[in-house]
């Protein structure tokens, strides 16, 4: 009692030490890593008065070039499309191996460890290793988003089928069925419209990496962007955005159609 | 007599238009996308012969060539990071409806977030080194820009989760809006803001890596020089180096996250 009424003054928000000298950390490191890149107000500037000048050559944007830019769009799209496609595939199995609620600890483990692979390294350096390995085209590019896709939604399908209710598992499994039934009559109607959300999230993050990988020589339409803007042919760089711009909102409003059908 | 039906008439035939056009988009591109066989079949050599070359690994290379640049590619995730959270807080506050109470201005902000992200990491960079030349600054604006419509839909997303009842108490007693964003909004979102940051600052990690193949600065410009030359044990030590880099981020956010969460 004593003790406490000594504290009357004692605030009723105690300044928290350890909090602030985090954010006192945390500033000084932004001031070194902020010259460290030499970011100055003076760069800055200097880049904003250049930003008119290119503002002004981006405009209007040159779309006489259909052709090609069409060509590109197109591959960018099948890329998209196979890629998802062979994730979907690749990585349905493997989560259900993944699921630690489904699968002995042997089986899950690996199944994790290719996921986490899978994740580590952004689609454009996987892109690098396959235009090595089977050289440039939309080959490289389809193969690098598989392997992207199977990362993101191995890992999101894994979560969804350890959160299901293992009482239908049950209830299948005591009328006898094997293996298969129990995953198609008690796994699948269960995790089926999560499922669907996550193909159409990642169908859209693939539109928009297809549209990247070309910067390394998997195909698609970065090809003919990166080309375009090292030729400082900016007014068709900026015909390129935008139509690559209009190409991801549309495939946002249709995954958003699909998720509606689907009840997600 | 009435059979139950699970799905309405409607129902089906949305998800049967689905399905049709889900198989009708993947028999397309099969069809028509360009893949040359020959490169197929000399695939398996292509790949022995990277690893051959890949092999020893110049580790050597790392002090010189790989650890400067890889510290700066650290540095452009996390400035970029944190740019992007202060541009996107106010975007998200006017995205939030329930703390803007204006529908013109919640769409704005709408569009500010979904144009945004609708443009790749990689697009803003090579916009931004057109404007600010190669090097850092142009990656740190591309991290940021792009990072503003994930940060601000999902922190606009807490904020219209916040519970009315301390923010009520707080306007009631005539408290202005910057203590009721300070102490009646903050303390509620504070877990989720956190949680959104670390979960960012880890996809920004990634990002920069590959920052640099458009010259917007960081290990991506040190692993296309090493491609270009095909000096392929120096790439390894790279991708090496990158992987550890990209591990030691995921496990240190998932540990960061378990403590402030």
């Amino acid at each position: 009692m004593a003790a406490r009424t000594g504290s009357i003054s004692r605030r009723a928000f105690p300044p928290n030490w350890a909090a602030r000298a985090a954010w006192l950390v945390f500033f000084v490191y932004l001031a070194y890593a902020a010259s460290r890149l030499e970011l100055t107000p003076a760069r800055f500037m200097a880049g904003l008065e250049h930003g008119g000048k290119f503002l002004s050559r981006l405009f209007p944007p040159d779309f006489h070039r259909r052709e090609l830019l069409l060509k590109g769009m197109v591959e960018s799209l099948q890329i998209a499309v196979l890629a998802s496609a062979l994730g979907v595939l690749i990585s349905a199995p493997l989560a259900l191996a993944a699921a630690r609620n489904l699968m002995p600890a042997w089986a899950s483990w690996p199944a994790r460890a290719v996921m986490v692979l899978c994740r580590t390294f952004h689609p454009v350096i996987v892109a690098i290793l396959f235009v090595k390995a089977v050289g440039f085209g939309a080959l490289a590019g389809i193969l690098a988003l598989t392997v992207a896709s199977v990362g993101f939604l191995g890992k999101l399908m894994t979560e969804a089928i350890e959160e299901i209710s293992l009482k239908q598992v049950e209830a299948v499994r005591a009328t006898g069925a094997p293996f298969m039934s129990v995953v198609s009559h008690a796994v699948v109607p269960q995790v089926f419209s999560r499922f669907v959300g996550f193909v159409s999230y990642e169908t859209d993050a693939n539109l928009r990496n297809s549209t990247m990988v070309g910067i390394v020589g998997a195909g698609g339409i970065g090809g003919t962007l990166f080309a375009a803007f090292q030729r400082f042919d900016y007014d068709f760089v900026c015909a390129i955005v935008l139509t690559i711009i209009a190409l991801i909102m549309a495939g946002e409003v249709l995954t958003l159609r699909i998720k509606k059908a689907f009840r997600v | 007599m009435r059979t139950w039906e699970r799905f309405t008439l409607a129902e089906r035939m949305a998800r049967f238009t689905v399905y049709l056009g889900v198989v009708a988009a993947i028999a397309a591109s099969l069809q028509s996308v360009e893949v040359i066989p020959e490169f197929i079949a000399d695939a398996p050599e292509q790949v022995a012969d990277m690893l051959r070359r890949m092999w020893p690994v110049a580790w050597g290379f790392y002090p010189e060539g790989v650890h400067e640049p890889l510290m700066d590619s650290l540095h452009i995730a996390s400035l970029g990071t944190v740019l992007a959270v202060v541009m996107a807080v106010p975007v998200a506050f006017l995205a939030a409806r329930n703390v803007t109470p204006f529908a013109w201005l919640n769409y704005l902000a709408k569009v500010i977030l979904v144009s945004a992200r609708s443009v790749n990491t990689l697009i803003w960079a090579l916009l931004f080194v057109a404007v600010f030349g190669p090097g850092a600054l142009a990656g740190t604006l591309a991290i940021a820009f792009h990072s503003i419509g994930f940060t601000g839909k999902l922190l606009g997303e807490a904020l219209e989760e916040a519970n009315r009842g301390s923010i009520e108490a707080l306007q009631a007693s005539g408290a202005p809006w910057l203590s009721v964003a300070l102490k009646g909004y903050w303390p509620q979102v504070r877990p989720a803001f956190w949680g959104i940051v670390l979960f960012r600052w880890d996809i920004n990690v990634r990002e920069s890596a590959v920052l640099g193949f458009v010259g917007a600065g960081g290990v991506g410009m040190a692993l296309d020089t090493a491609l270009n030359l095909f000096q392929w044990e120096r790439a390894a030590t790279i991708l090496a180096a990158i992987f550890v880099v990209v591990l030691v981020a995921e496990v240190a956010t998932t540990q960061l996250r378990k403590r402030i969460l």
